[in-house]
């Protein structure tokens, strides 16, 4: 049975490694909903979060396949771990002074804020799951949306342990 | 006049100031390289000026790089240890593509060295850049981009660890040309390597050892079927003893053969698309399948959905990404091949399975009275026969290199490999032109060729008329280094697997597959081996016995049926018992091997 899969991968951050994971997913016509990468707090490290529709069976062999890159230090399939999940975007809404309290004041409901402010246009931060940038996103259209970027997924377990960086193992 | 070469070299002593150039020959001595397969261009000219310091390696020139990397394959295949080719940026480095990809698909330890425009014109679009590491990423293991010379030496070290450990495959070592001419310290170390994120031992958990005894203990009619990681791992031995053990009948995937000795009674050959109809019947019949180091490849398989539908599965593989990615196993035993059955193959006890062995010698003997082997000699030529007089007159124990198409799967099915990696072929890539090329690195891994009778290091190149001419070209890199080996050419004039996929499955419509060679035998005289000629059933021991004491490299050209076809055959997608047989002997005079 499908369903949305969210993995986290650390990776040495060195160049081409993106490369070479994205390389991965296509080649083995893996189909990516969202791919964020980013330093973390160790020199030389990097993270992804990696989210796809799949199955158990084929998100195992993309477990295993990411393995198999010689960069790739280690992989998690936290879709069935508690986790937060946050999803970054900017949204630029056309909001002259005349429907601006309005704007201004749907933000405020669902804890959005402005974070610039033009004389025709607000640019708005959002974060939270996807489908909560979805329905801001939904909310803010009739206004007019300008521009709107999100930053894709990044997720990261509840659990208070430190991932193993250095030597992982495939389930 | 030419500068002359030195004639001896030695190594220099860790601290010394080299270049990059020199370095990297340092480096391939101090992993044990003794030769290399390559072609010089601009980019990695400073890497072959160096080289003629480290005569310790010997170089040979090959006259296409797509040469330089199937030699290094199968130098690689046939010795077991690292290949290693060379060639410059840009056309050098492309040309290398396909036997990269070769490699890739057979899981063939191998370090290909390619010369890179200068640092400070990458991205440029300089002269002969082209963006290698980029273009093999997909068809490597891991490739390296080395910008300074002082990175050579532990990325050299990090390409051979890579390329040989775990499941094998080819590595791409891409060295700009400033890091050639670069000097710096030469620091080498023999500490173990260590690479965070890469992991090439495993072993599977207790609980799946026992899970897997126990479908092995509950087994009526086991099979087992043996891929290339028995061969990669050595454990022809404990298959043999495991089969003692438990009277297991083994069947072989294509890259599998040799393995387990086809001579022996409970040897069933080859399974799958041209596998023997025993074969195939015997593993939809079965009830536990045993799959030693093995893929599940779609050639073996046919429909995976009704393959071996009455098995429990036991998918011992070093790789745990091939578990369940074509066939569900029931058990995953992700380990080296040895190492697994060393821990499984003592818990076993005896077990004798007389009524599923005489189910099988009925399927078997069936097809043995049809055996075109069998038949008399009615004047034709048949490849069957050149190849299985070829096995007769080698006593089964040459190294034999073959191409793609139908002489492969004739000499699958002709040539009884009794020993591991004495069957050199492209399974998994499927590559015309692989030959010749990869029986001129058997070559060099089995040392100086005998001249004589039957040898255990003659090398036997089976090829096609169509394959033969696309690398035909390194008969010259034969001639240069003066180097034996025999050419067997199944030539039938056409491009004949496809051509029998057309006559089966496209309407008999032969397009573009009815191909005119040259003369095969002015061919090999122009490059400076001997030619010959052989059209009749009779003449083909005389001339395999000339060819084997001859000084000499000979190709024999041998005009064979032109129309015949592969059988059984399982068509594309079919399930595996479902096989096309030859056609009645009314129709066609020779028969199958298997039964109608």
């Amino acid at each position: 049975m499908k369903q949305t899969r969210t993995f986290v991968v650390h990776v040495e951050d060195q160049p081409g490694v993106l490369d070479r994971v994205a390389s991965l997913f296509r080649r083995r016509s893996y189909n990516i909903d969202s791919l964020n990468v980013g330093r973390t707090h160790e020199e030389g490290i990097s993270r992804m979060t990696i989210v796809c529709e799949t199955d158990a069976s084929v998100a195992r062999r993309i477990e295993a396949n990411l393995y198999r890159l010689v960069n790739v230090l280690r992989v998690d399939d936290i879709t069935d771990s508690p986790r937060v999940e946050r999803n970054l975007a900017l949204i630029k809404v056309s909001a002259g002074p005349d429907v601006r309290p309005q704007v201004l004041q749907i933000l405020s409901t669902v804890g959005a804020r402005a974070v610039d402010l033009g004389p025709d246009s607000v640019v708005v931060e959002a974060t939270g799951t996807h489908e909560e940038i979805e329905r801001l996103a939904a909310v803010l259209a009739p206004f007019g949306i300008l521009e709107m970027v999100q930053t894709g997924l990044v997720a990261m377990t509840r659990a208070a342990e430190r991932p193993q960086l250095s030597r992982g193992e495939a389930a | 006049m030419n500068a002359p070469l030195p004639r001896s070299g030695a190594l220099h002593a860790p601290g010394t100031v080299l270049t990059g150039a020199e370095i990297l020959w340092e480096s391939l001595v101090r992993v044990g390289v003794d030769v290399v397969f390559g072609y010089p261009g601009g980019a990695i000219m400073p890497a072959y000026d160096a080289m003629a310091r480290y005569p310790m390696i010997h170089h040979v020139l090959v006259r296409h790089e797509q040469g330089a990397s199937h030699m290094a394959d199968g130098y690689a295949r046939a010795s077991g240890k690292v290949g290693v080719c060379v060639a410059t940026s840009g056309p050098g480095a492309t040309n290398l593509v396909t036997g990269i990809a070769t490699a890739m698909l057979d899981n063939v330890p191998m370090v290909c060295i390619t010369g890179q425009v200068p640092g400070a014109l990458i991205g440029s679009d300089a002269f002969q850049e082209v963006d290698i590491t980029g273009v093999t990423l997909p068809i490597t293991k891991h490739n390296f981009l080395v910008r300074r010379a002082e990175d050579i030496p532990r990325v050299i070290r990090e390409a051979f660890y890579i390329a040989a450990s775990g499941r094998p495959g080819p590595v791409v070592v891409d060295i700009t040309k400033d890091a050639q001419q670069g000097s710096c310290a030469f620091e080498w170390s023999d500490a173990p390597i260590v690479l965070p994120g890469y992991r090439p031992e495993r072993a599977p958990l207790a609980r799946e050892l026992e899970e897997a005894k126990r479908l092995l203990d509950s087994a009526e009619r086991p099979i087992i079927l043996a891929g290339q990681g028995v061969i990669r791992a050595g454990a022809t031995d404990l298959l043999l003893e495991l089969v003692g053990k438990r009277d297991v009948p083994v069947a072989s995937t294509l890259l599998g053969l040799g393995g387990f000795p086809a001579t022996h009674p409970l040897a069933l050959g080859m399974a799958g698309m041209h596998g023997e109809a025993w074969v195939n019947k015997a593993i939809q019949e079965a009830d536990v399948i045993l799959a030693l180091g093995m893929r599940f490849d779609d050639r073996i398989t046919g429909n995976p959905k009704t393959f071996a539908q009455k098995a429990k599965k036991i998918h011992v593989e070093l790789d745990p990404a091939e578990v369940d990615k074509i066939v569900k196993v029931d058990v995953a035993l992700v380990g080296d091949v040895r190492d697994v059955l060393a821990q499984l193959v003592p818990t076993l006890d005896e077990k004798r399975r007389p009524a599923w062995l005489a189910r099988i010698d009925e399927m078997k003997g069936d097809s043995a009275v049809r055996d075109i082997q069998a038949l008399p000699d009615e004047g034709r030529l048949y490849a069957a026969h050149v190849i299985h007089d070829l096995w007769r007159l080698t006593e089964g124990r040459a190294l034999v290199v073959t191409d793609v198409g139908q002489h492969q799967m004739w000499e699958a099915q002709y040539y009884k490999h009794d020993h591991p990696r004495k069957l050199l072929t492209s399974g998994g890539l499927g590559t015309m032109g692989f030959a010749l090329p990869a029986a001129i690195g058997a070559r060099f891994a089995l040392g100086p060729h005998p001249i004589g009778g039957a040898d255990p290091t003659e090398v036997w190149v089976i090829v096609g008329d169509g394959g033969f001419q696309m690398t035909a070209c390194e008969l010259s890199t034969i001639a240069q280094e003066g180097i034996k080996i025999h050419v067997a050419i199944i030539n039938n004039g056409y491009l004949g697997m496809v051509r029998q996929w057309q006559e089966l499955f496209y309407g008999g419509r032969y397009v573009a597959t009815p191909m005119k060679s040259p003369d095969f035998v002015k061919l090999a005289e122009a490059h400076g081996v001997r030619g010959m000629r052989v059209t009749a059933r009779a003449e083909v021991e005389a001339a395999v016995r000339e060819a084997q004491a001859s000084p000499e490299t000979v190709v024999i050209d041998f005009r064979v049926e032109q129309e015949d076809s592969v059988y059984p055959m399982v068509a594309s997608g079919k399930d595996l018992d479902d096989m096309i047989r030859r056609p009645e002997r009314k129709h066609n005079p020779i028969y199958e091997t298997g039964e109608d």
